[in-house]
């Protein structure tokens, strides 16, 4: 009986089917909990930097408030204004949406708990977080707005030059790893935690953190949604289902982000002490820790730092960002050859 | 295998049916989107028959950044649809001219007009490389050693355009007010910000 299932769900195409949607829910469910409850986490980072309380009616500590929100998005009417290009407009946000999610099929939670295991995996969640700009830009458009527009054209320029350093950075760190599987490049940061790559690449990793800030749109970096000058940029328009799937696309993406940031440059589900009782804890444990790490430097920053003007903007991507990331992979490529630690000849 | 084929012939088909839509949609934001949607399902092609780093680079490279910055430009656009209708009729005899030979060139290289083909026989070639080796190292391989000219001449060629697209469009003009980033940056903390120790419930005045 037992076998007959474990046959069942490895050959039969129905059985296989079964396993793989039942992967993707693992992954996703779990995602959107996380996002609802990063949203609460901001609210409450930003209260304590602002020395308020944040929401604390809904619920025991206001847990279920994301949950109350999520219910009011839901019933409100969507309103797609009257000059709106009606099918743009609405295939934006599910663009930034589904972008925001699809990416996750390649990200390793722990020791082969990835759903593809492709052996491109970094260029893929490259492409991936390349593609989110796409919702931004055609939300701008479809609206048919003055604000929404700038804020697209803002956000289209500033994503476009941020990934150019990311780029860079996904170099430095293949050529010390030798491949572009994720899975790979968390086993070959294994060992003590100074043996991750957020020591040896350092500046690096804040250039990829930046620039995370930079591609989620994120304070400094929120010039597309700049609420004194542009009311919310490419949002203005949006309410409703739509706007709440801007939202999570948004939240998803910084997560995803920081997940990036961990399995480049924190060793992914690797525990920090490679000894006994920390090793029992599972991976996907540690990797979680690692993520809200990061995230909770993207809510401290956002409660922290004033905008960026939008041509210091535009000079830190390209006239800083973009110099010493290629200055630094020229290094690495130079001391992985001559050091004679070029991985897997 | 069949799955495989319905595939291939789904996104053959899209690609198709997008570069058409390219080509006579009445708004050139739209043109661009099915530019897009073509990128994708060549992609898409590419993965089917296992050339997974050439499909990741077409996604980052074509979709990720040249296709944003059409549609930046595109979107900025004032164009009267109805001139560019005119514009079509007069020039679809060089399009399609410029269609069939770069379509000519595509068959004669594959040797369809007979002969011998040079790049089916480098193709063969490559693959021999290939074998086991995941297809980046395998790109790696040959576009360093064998073609390290060839791609060192392409990369050169690029520069050239982008040095020339950069003299082309520079304009010095006077009177413009120049950010000084450098005394910006080397102002002194005590002239740009106050810290204020906010006490607990006491707040600020």
């Amino acid at each position: 009986m037992y076998a007959d299932l474990i046959h069942f769900f490895t050959t039969h195409w129905l059985g296989q089917a079964i396993v793989i949607l039942a992967e993707c829910l693992a992954v996703t469910v779990p995602l959107l909990v996380a996002v609802a409850y990063m949203t609460y986490a901001d609210r409450k980072i930003w209260a304590s930097i602002q020395l308020r309380r944040g929401p604390n009616v809904v619920g025991p500590f206001g847990l279920l408030q994301p949950f109350a929100d999520g219910l009011k998005l839901l019933l409100k009417e969507t309103i797609v204004p009257s000059s709106a290009n009606t099918v743009l407009f609405l295939i934006a946000p599910m663009i930034t949406f589904m972008t925001a999610l699809i990416a996750w099929a390649v990200v390793p939670f722990a020791d082969g708990w990835v759903i593809a295991d492709i052996n491109v995996g970094i260029l893929y969640l490259f492409a991936i977080s390349s593609l989110g700009v796409y919702g931004i830009i055609i939300a701008g458009w479809a609206s048919n707005s003055k604000y929404a527009f700038l804020g697209a054209l803002r956000s289209a320029a500033q994503m476009v030059s941020y990934e150019v350093s990311i780029g860079f950075v996904l170099v430095t760190v293949l050529l010390c790893v030798g491949s572009l599987n994720l899975s790979k490049i968390v086993l070959a940061q294994t060992g003590w935690f100074w043996n991750w790559y957020w020591l040896p690449l350092l500046p690096m990793f804040v250039i990829f953190f930046i620039s995370a800030l930079a591609e989620t749109n994120r304070t400094p970096f929120d010039l597309p949604m700049s609420e004194a000058e542009l009311v919310q940029g490419f949002q203005t328009e949006y309410s409703s289902m739509p706007f709440a799937l801007f939202f999570l696309g948004e939240y998803a993406n910084m997560i995803l982000l920081s997940a990036m940031g961990s399995i480049l440059f924190l060793g992914g589900w690797m525990s920090p002490i490679p000894y006994a009782p920390f090793t029992y804890v599972p991976g996907v444990v540690w990797f979680a820790l690692k993520i809200a790490m990061l995230l909770f430097v993207f809510s401290w920053t956002k409660g922290t730092l004033p905008r960026y003007r939008y041509d210091q903007l535009m000079r830190l991507g390209w006239k800083v960002f973009l110099p010493i990331s290629l200055g630094w992979l020229v290094l690495t490529a130079a001391v992985l050859q001559f050091g004679g630690w070029v991985p897997g000849k | 295998m069949l799955l495989q084929a319905l595939a291939f012939y789904l996104f053959a088909f899209v690609t198709i049916a997008a570069g058409g839509m390219v080509v006579v949609s009445r708004n050139p934001v739209y043109s661009v989107l099915f530019l897009i949607l073509a990128f994708f399902n060549a992609a898409a092609l590419f993965l089917l028959i296992g050339a997974e780093f050439v499909a990741m680079i077409l996604v980052i490279v074509y979709v990720g950044a040249v296709a944003v910055l059409f549609l930046f430009v595109v979107m900025m656009l004032d164009i009267k649809i109805t001139e560019l209708r005119e514009g079509f009729l007069k020039y679809f005899p060089i399009g399609a001219l410029i269609g069939v030979v770069l379509l000519a060139e595509i068959l004669f290289a594959l040797g369809i007009f007979g002969g011998s083909s040079p790049t089916i026989a480098a193709l063969d070639k490559a693959g021999a490389h290939i074998g086991a080796v995941e297809n980046t190292r395998a790109i790696g391989r040959v576009l360093y050693t064998q073609y390290f000219f060839l791609f060192q001449s392409a990369g050169v060629v690029l520069l050239v355009a982008m040095i020339g697209a950069i003299v082309l469009t520079l304009r010095r003009r006077p009177g413009v007010r120049r950010q000084r980033v450098a005394e910006q940056l080397y102002r002194p903390k005590d002239q740009a910000i106050t810290v204020v120790k906010v006490p607990t419930r006491g707040g600020v005045s």
